[in-house]
């Protein structure tokens, strides 16, 4: 099988009649679609525009696929013990199972290889350019968009194509956000964020601060907990804690089976915080705050261990900080503790540096797109962003019915184009939809959707398009 | 190509998400061909009783010889695969997904008899490359109307959760061997019972996804499957069923095993897949 890999690649469909802005010569790649990124959500959009007759260029910039899931990338954000964190059913593609023999929930390393056998199943690598970026996405007459590449680091030419369309599937968990705190290039000790964390070793005998509640927070504080010789565990609120298992299933199927007979939000709710007050009991005593918020209303962290450790003494729960000293860390509550490695949890930001800001709708460069269904970019129909979704289950279906309706879609705009000027009014007056109950207000929950309510409006679109 | 564009595509499916199909050990028989030729690989699945054994006998040897890596499944409850009296058709269609994405590439599901209606619910949760389906049975009251006037003994328990039995004169012509017509015979087992049921009561399949092409074969004298069930399975995915006149139910055992395969394959060398049109 020939792997695109290197630039010149002769190519017959190619035709270098239009030229760029400042002259540079353009391949018209004709009604090519491209995609950026081999991740998951690229690899499931490659897979759904061809499935959908499109050609298909996808760029990558590493020199496999997986993104975030393959461990050998540098921009990877996957630790030793990375396990998912929604069971089976919810993270696989919707047409390609995982085997059923493997467990609940897998780990990281099963997951690439779980990629690497849909690319090869459906012959996806064809269409993939290895260990090249994408530099600059420019739109053009027609709603069509130049995209300039070049090889990953900077060096050879840049070359310049001209698509159909184009599938940003970036990735949004590679640009490590950190929180500014007062004193902080004063303190001597360690300071790493969780995107450098790879093993435990990193911690071993070492006095840990771990920074930040989120599902990575959390796995490395119970790592810290059975390595380190001390570990604090900072948090901005109280949190729900919830097993990964309830009454012996997966806690997620579970909970679907309460959305599969349509109980109510405050229902479901007032439910599942008699479950967790049966099952991990009340949090209070063992001096982690009480939660000011509503189950649903921040992201679900599934962690069955950290309560388990904070119970026996190996995790400490301090509250936020208030400011970094040379030796110390004093705590908002005025406590002082002296930490020698400090881990940032504190999550990732979405860049789109090849993208101008105002074409996906973010006029004040905050770096939040405003896009219908987190993917449909208005007044660019033939753009669309893939796996922007931060649900509270697996994203990959979620990527695969985004790939589809944009496929559709496209297919549309050619047949009948009195549904696609539909579709596109649709998508300027639903910009900036949330498809949650209501949530916490941070950075975190940008792109926080409730996979049923985000699936119910992606199915309505679809149908919508096709007029069904 | 498929002509249920009419129906909705099923994005939501939380009863399944949250109540997972139990895995079982499953018997997957295979011949494949000495040199990779770059044919996608066949996966055939059999129908109710039948176990992956019936392909092993001349089909899958055969698509091997003519280059197409060919596989079979038993579906649970049948064959070598572990016992699964509970089996419904939605466990029978997952142990087929299973099976097809578990293989190297993009396969082609080939459906027998009841088979067939397995893969049709297959199609709607995996984008096979194409799909054949040799004598389907699926389902409904007028696959039962049929069953009840030809073979009224085997069929009426089957109403009462026993076993659909079917004769030797039903799946094989007089030009099979009565010795290897018994020797079949003996070798039928039987499917659960919730899945028997849900031949008549069953919803029909969801609309495939990934555009396949489906040819439909079978024989006119099949004692099964009327010409009639034939014609309205192919039209259902447009097109004309594939006649193989004298034959019995089971074209993969009977004794000229050789036509059906041939037309398959043949079909398969030359329908464009998708690749070829892009």
């Amino acid at each position: 099988m020939p792997t695109p890999t290197e630039h010149g690649r002769p190519d017959p469909e190619t035709t270098t009649l239009a030229h760029s802005r400042d002259g540079r010569p353009v391949s018209d790649r004709g009604d090519t679609v491209c995609v950026i990124g081999a991740g998951a959500s690229g690899l499931t959009a490659v897979k759904n525009l061809a499935e959908h007759g499109f050609g298909v260029d996808c760029y990558e910039r590493e020199t496999g696929i997986g993104g975030a899931w393959n461990w050998r990338h540098d921009r990877s954000p996957v630790y030793a013990s990375t396990y998912l964190i929604s069971s089976r059913p919810f993270t696989q593609f919707p047409d390609f199972p995982m085997p059923d023999d493997w467990p609940d929930y897998p780990h990281h390393s099963q997951l690439l290889s779980y990629f690497e056998r849909y690319a090869d199943h459906f012959d996806l690598r064809r269409h993939i350019w290895f260990g090249t970026e994408v530099v600059r996405v420019e739109p053009v007459a027609d709603d069509r968009w130049d995209v300039t590449t070049r090889s990953t680091g900077g060096y050879g030419p840049e070359r310049t194509s001209r698509y159909a369309a184009v599938v940003i599937a970036n990735g949004h968990n590679w640009s490590p956000k950190l929180p500014r705190y007062e004193g902080l290039e004063q303190f001597r000790g360690e300071v790493m964020h969780a995107s450098s964390y790879k093993d435990p070793a990193q911690l071993r005998g070492k006095r840990v601060l771990v920074v930040g509640a989120g599902n990575t927070g959390c796995d490395i504080a119970v790592e810290a907990a059975q390595q380190a010789s001390r570990c604090w565990h900072s948090t901005r609120r109280g949190y729900w804690y919830a097993p990964k298992y309830v009454f012996g299933r997966p806690a997620d199927q579970v909970n679907d089976t309460l959305l599969a007979l349509r109980v109510p939000l405050r229902v479901r709710q007032w439910l599942y915080h008699r479950t967790l007050r049966l099952t991990v009991g009340d949090l209070t005593r063992f001096g982690l705050p009480k939660p000011d918020h509503r189950v649903y209303e921040t992201h679900p962290i599934a962690n069955s261990q950290l309560v388990y450790h904070v119970g026996h003494g190996a995790i400490t729960p301090v509250p936020d900080i208030g400011r970094f000293h040379s030796h110390s860390v004093e705590l908002a509550d005025g406590r002082q503790i002296d930490p020698e490695l400090v881990v940032f949890a504190t999550g990732y930001l979405p860049r789109f540096e090849f993208l101008d800001a105002k074409i996906l709708g973010d006029d004040e460069g905050a770096g939040r797109p405003r896009l219908w269904l987190n993917a449909f970019v208005p007044d660019h129909p033939t753009l669309a962003v893939a796996g922007l979704v931060q649900p509270d289950s697996g994203v990959f279906t979620l990527s695969h019915w985004q790939a589809v309706l944009f496929a559709r879609l496209l297919r549309l705009r050619a047949t009948r184009p009195d549904r696609a000027a539909a579709f596109a009014k649709r998508v300027r007056a639903g910009a900036g939809q949330r498809y949650s109950g209501q949530v916490k207000d941070s950075t975190r929950h940008w792109f926080e959707v409730g996979h049923a309510d985000y699936l119910r409006a992606l199915e309505r679109a679809l149908r919508n398009l096709e007029g069904k | 190509m498929s002509v249920q564009t009419g129906e909705r595509v099923r994005v939501m499916r939380s009863w399944e998400w949250a109540r997972p199909v139990r895995p079982v050990r499953r018997e997957v028989l295979s011949a494949l061909p000495e040199l990779e030729e770059g044919q996608p690989p066949l996966l055939f699945v059999p129908g109710f009783g039948h176990g992956a054994w019936a392909y092993a006998e001349h089909w899958l040897g055969h698509a091997a010889a003519r280059g197409f890596p060919a596989y079979a499944v038993s579906l649970r409850g049948h064959g070598g695969s572990d016992p699964a009296p509970e089996a419904n058709l939605r466990a029978y269609a997952h142990d087929v997904v299973q099976v097809a994405a578990g293989l190297p590439r993009q396969a082609v599901l080939v459906g027998h008899g009841a088979g067939a209606l397995v893969v049709a619910h297959a199609l709607a949760r995996y984008p096979a490359r194409a799909a054949v389906l040799v004598a389907p049975v699926l389902g409904g009251w007028a696959t039962f109307g049929a069953a009840l006037r030809r073979n009224p003994f085997g069929t009426v328990p089957a109403v009462f959760g026993g076993r659909l039995r079917l004769s030797r004169r039903q799946l094989f012509s007089r030009g099979l061997p009565d010795a290897d017509a018994r020797r079949y015979a003996a070798r039928l087992g039987r499917a659960a019972r919730r899945a028997q049921w849900q031949l008549l009561t069953g919803a029909d399949p969801e609309p495939a996804v990934g555009r396949p092409s489906v040819l439909v074969l079978g024989s006119p004298d099949d004692r099964v499957v009327p010409s009639s069930a034939l014609t309205r399975a192919a039209r259902r995915y447009g097109s004309a069923p594939l006649l193989f006149p004298g034959m019995g139910h089971d074209l993969m055992l009977d004794a000229r095993w050789q036509e059906p395969i041939d037309a398959i394959l043949d079909w398969l060398v030359k329908n464009p897949t998708r690749d070829d049109r892009a």
